[in-house]
């Protein structure tokens, strides 16, 4: 990510807290409340401000140590703001003999991103996973909710169309 | 309990592969053009079918007969559907999968399997649990608290034979027996749905169509060992299974065969769903208790065990989602009848994800015993596209490729073991001979090298020097001795590792080097991949002959590597060629290939 660190700091100022007040208090402090106040607080986010984690350090009584050890730790936790479609793309097993390599390259091709990066207009953030676990369709990348199955290199540019185009024709 | 029917049913198989398929859209259009039709139908969801590659399939059932499950159906299908099958009663003969009446062209795929634990996969709709008990969910449950002893469950269990389904194969009767004897009254059961391996999708499909057997699983081993509170450890990537699992426990609940005095017996058993969070470490029982009790996942040393001491520092039973659902049926059919199928070691059954080049892909159930090449060749049709069988991968990252040569090993714990993969969760991705196994041994080290938590140098280290090297001899750098220090570096991670992630992450690179050691040696030696598959050492080269000089290539071509006036064949410039493969993809007539 190329983003400088005032865009990142701007963007930790404009938090909505309340909504992070909101989840500690629905989930009370047991020890286990954590992970699923991380998950919770990035459900309303989409990502995890730094600003966040401090407050759920504070709500929870735990060490803003721990908080960013364990979102650190997990997969499913991000550190940076992420674009409107997030796509993933499956390089589970069946999916890698399959050709995903190929997907990944042709996604960082038309996005002109690399993996893990959001696009510059917030659009879209590249992801790989290990296995989204529909391997009869490999390769598959999903785009939000949606799987879209037995990509090649030129299927890629008319799946994105389809999003840019639902999103006011880019 | 759930009247019968004297509707025809209509069900649309809702798993993730399902929907991923397209199945909810072909939902929508049902609905929409039922109500259309005025048809007096009952529309219903189900589960997983299986038949993963003929999704999205959809089952019609007249009354008191068996269903007739037609694949592929896309909504363009739906009008001919309703209108020919469901208010003429006419078989549409060519979108038959599986008929009533043995006949169809997937009933092969059925023909030797054995559904014990998917019994109810893709027949009731997993969100009713009336359906799950007019199948006779909930049965075993009521067999146990109506008199058995926690000593006569256990019994039972053990005398099933049945063994971990995660992968371990530790006996189940005797996981609970240790956790049962052990000291103390505040106890709890874990189911591990933390599936992680890539490749393996068997528990999310049996959680998202039937949770219940899952559910009394977990009650009945509650019940046995004496704990009254379990969790289930789920994949946040499987949030359909979350879902249904939510509105499961609910539904049981409500029923009274979950939570407070269940069956009006003086038996009480909560259960609490736990969301993953994404790491792979987490299938590990230690680092999952950790994860649970919201910490970083790391495994620690055992023992003590975790029956000893586990969740929250007390007696823990953990079992995988498998191995749960097969308990309802061993105490409502008997140890006995459990044990009646398989091997001497290997009792029962086992549910399988097979995928890869395989034609028909998709979720299998098999007794212990058959040997790989049949569920291949039987179960699975064949290799894709008249290509050669070269190896079976088990067990995803802890696992191994078995050569064609051991095919016909049979399916059981040791049997398994013995040619150096694992039984592992059921991952079994089958590989022709397009695929380099150099290459499939660096994306398993791949993996689990991101995947190790950091806690054991050597596997921290050790995977990262060993991916090291399997990049290189992919990329033509590999250099003599490169396969002995492989073979170092994984002895001494097995050795050095605290728990199974590192203990078994070498398994892809030494059952690859033991039984495609050729294949390595001709990466290193001659700097080629016979499977051409690893992209540094091939090339793409447009066949003269069949090139007509349409410039689709050219055209298509990311980086301007391909040349050429209309009408004369195109030449690719190896020097500019990314090796993308996006010509070949898009070349019509075969004109491009890889030498």
């Amino acid at each position: 990510m190329t983003e400088c660190a005032c865009a990142q700091r701007l963007l930790a100022q404009d938090v909505d807290l309340t909504q992070v007040d909101k989840v500690i208090a629905a989930h009370g402090s047991d020890s286990g409340a954590l992970i699923p106040v991380l998950q919770k607080v990035q459900d309303a986010l989409g990502w995890l401000p730094k600003a966040a984690m401090d407050r759920i350090a504070a709500g929870l009584r735990v060490p803003a140590s721990n908080v960013y050890g364990v979102a650190t730790f997990y997969a499913q936790f991000r550190l940076k703001p992420v674009g409107k479609y997030i796509i993933k793309v499956c390089h589970g097993t069946a999916c890698h003999v399959a050709g995903a390599t190929k997907i990944t390259e042709a996604f960082e091709r038309e996005l002109s991103v690399k993996d893990g990066e959001t696009t510059a207009d917030r659009m879209f953030t590249l992801e790989s996973v290990a296995c989204l676990g529909c391997c009869s369709l490999a390769p598959v990348a999903m785009v939000q909710k949606e799987a879209h199955g037995r990509l090649t290199g030129d299927k890629v540019a008319k799946v994105l169309a389809e999003y840019r185009k639902a999103d006011g024709g880019k | 309990m759930a009247q019968v029917s004297q509707k025809i049913r209509i069900s649309v198989g809702l798993g993730a592969c399902g929907i991923a398929a397209g199945a909810q859209k072909t939902l929508s259009a049902l609905e929409e053009a039922i109500a259309a039709r005025a048809l007096d139908v009952d529309l219903s969801i189900t589960g997983c079918m299986g038949m993963c590659y003929r999704e999205p399939l959809v089952e019609v059932r007249a009354p008191g007969k068996p269903g007739v499950v037609y694949m592929e159906i896309l909504p363009e299908r739906v009008p001919r559907l309703l209108d020919e099958a469901v208010a003429k009663g006419q078989l549409i003969q060519e979108w038959v999968a599986t008929g009533d009446d043995g006949g169809g062209s997937e009933q092969a795929f059925l023909a030797r399997q054995k559904r014990i634990v998917l019994r109810n996969c893709g027949h009731i709709n997993p969100e009713e649990i009336d359906e799950y008990l007019a199948a006779g969910g909930y049965q075993a449950l009521r067999k146990v608290l109506s008199g058995m002893s926690r000593e006569q469950v256990i019994e039972e269990v053990k005398r099933s034979g049945l063994r971990g389904r995660g992968g371990a194969g530790f006996p189940t009767g005797q996981k609970w027996e240790f956790c049962a004897k052990a000291p103390g009254t505040e106890k709890y059961i874990i189911c591990n749905a933390d599936e992680g391996d890539p490749g393996a999708f068997m528990d999310r499909s049996v959680l998202e169509s039937d949770p219940h057997s899952v559910l009394e699983g977990m009650v009945i081993a509650g019940y046995a060992i004496g704990s009254n509170h379990g969790y289930i450890y789920c994949r946040a990537e499987y949030p359909i299974a979350i879902h249904r699992l939510n509105i499961a426990i609910a539904q049981a609940e409500k029923k009274g065969y979950l939570g407070e005095r269940i069956l009006g017996k003086d038996f009480s058993f909560h259960i609490t769903i736990k969301e993953g969070a994404g790491a792979f470490v987490c299938g590990e029982e230690t680092a999952l208790m950790a994860s649970i009790e919201g910490k970083r996942g790391m495994p620690r040393l055992r023992p003590p065990f975790p029956a000893i001491s586990g969740l929250w520092k007390k007696p823990t039973n953990i079992n995988n989602v498998e191995t749960f659902a097969n308990v309802p049926w061993i105490i409502t059919n008997g140890g006995a009848a459990y044990a009646a199928m398989g091997t001497e070691k290997s009792k029962g059954t086992k549910v399988f994800a097979l995928a890869g080049k395989v034609r028909r892909g998709g979720l299998v159930e098999v007794p212990m015993g058959m040997t790989l090449r049949q569920v291949v060749e039987e179960v699975g049709g064949g290799i894709l596209g008249g290509r050669k069988l070269k190896g079976v991968q088990m067990g995803g990252p802890s696992g191994g490729c078995i050569p064609e040569s051991l095919a016909d090993t049979p399916i059981d714990y040791d049997s398994i073991t013995k040619t150096g993969a694992i039984m592992g969760s059921g991952g079994m991705v089958v590989i022709d001979d397009s695929t380099c196994m150099v290459d499939v041994a660096r994306f398993f080290l791949d993996f689990t090298q991101k995947e190790s938590c950091g806690k054991c140098t050597f596997c921290r280290v050790g995977t990262r020097r060993m991916l090291e090297i399997l990049q290189r001899i992919t990329e033509g750098q590999g250099r003599e001795g490169d396969i002995e220090t492989l073979e170092a570096l994984a002895k001494n991670i097995k050795r050095g590792s605290l728990c199974g992630l590192g203990q078994t992450a070498p398994n892809p690179v030494l059952t690859t080097i033991r039984y495609f050691r050729d294949e390595y040696e001709a990466h290193i030696k001659e700097k080629r991949c016979p499977a051409k598959a690893c992209r540094k050492l091939i090339t793409y080269r447009v066949i003269a002959e069949k090139c007509p000089g349409c410039g689709v290539c050219l055209k298509v071509c990311p980086v301007k590597a391909i040349r050429g006036d209309k009408k004369v064949p195109h030449v690719i410039d190896p020097a500019i060629c990314t090796r993308c493969g996006l010509c070949m993809d898009k070349c019509k007539l075969k004109a491009i290939e890889i030498i």
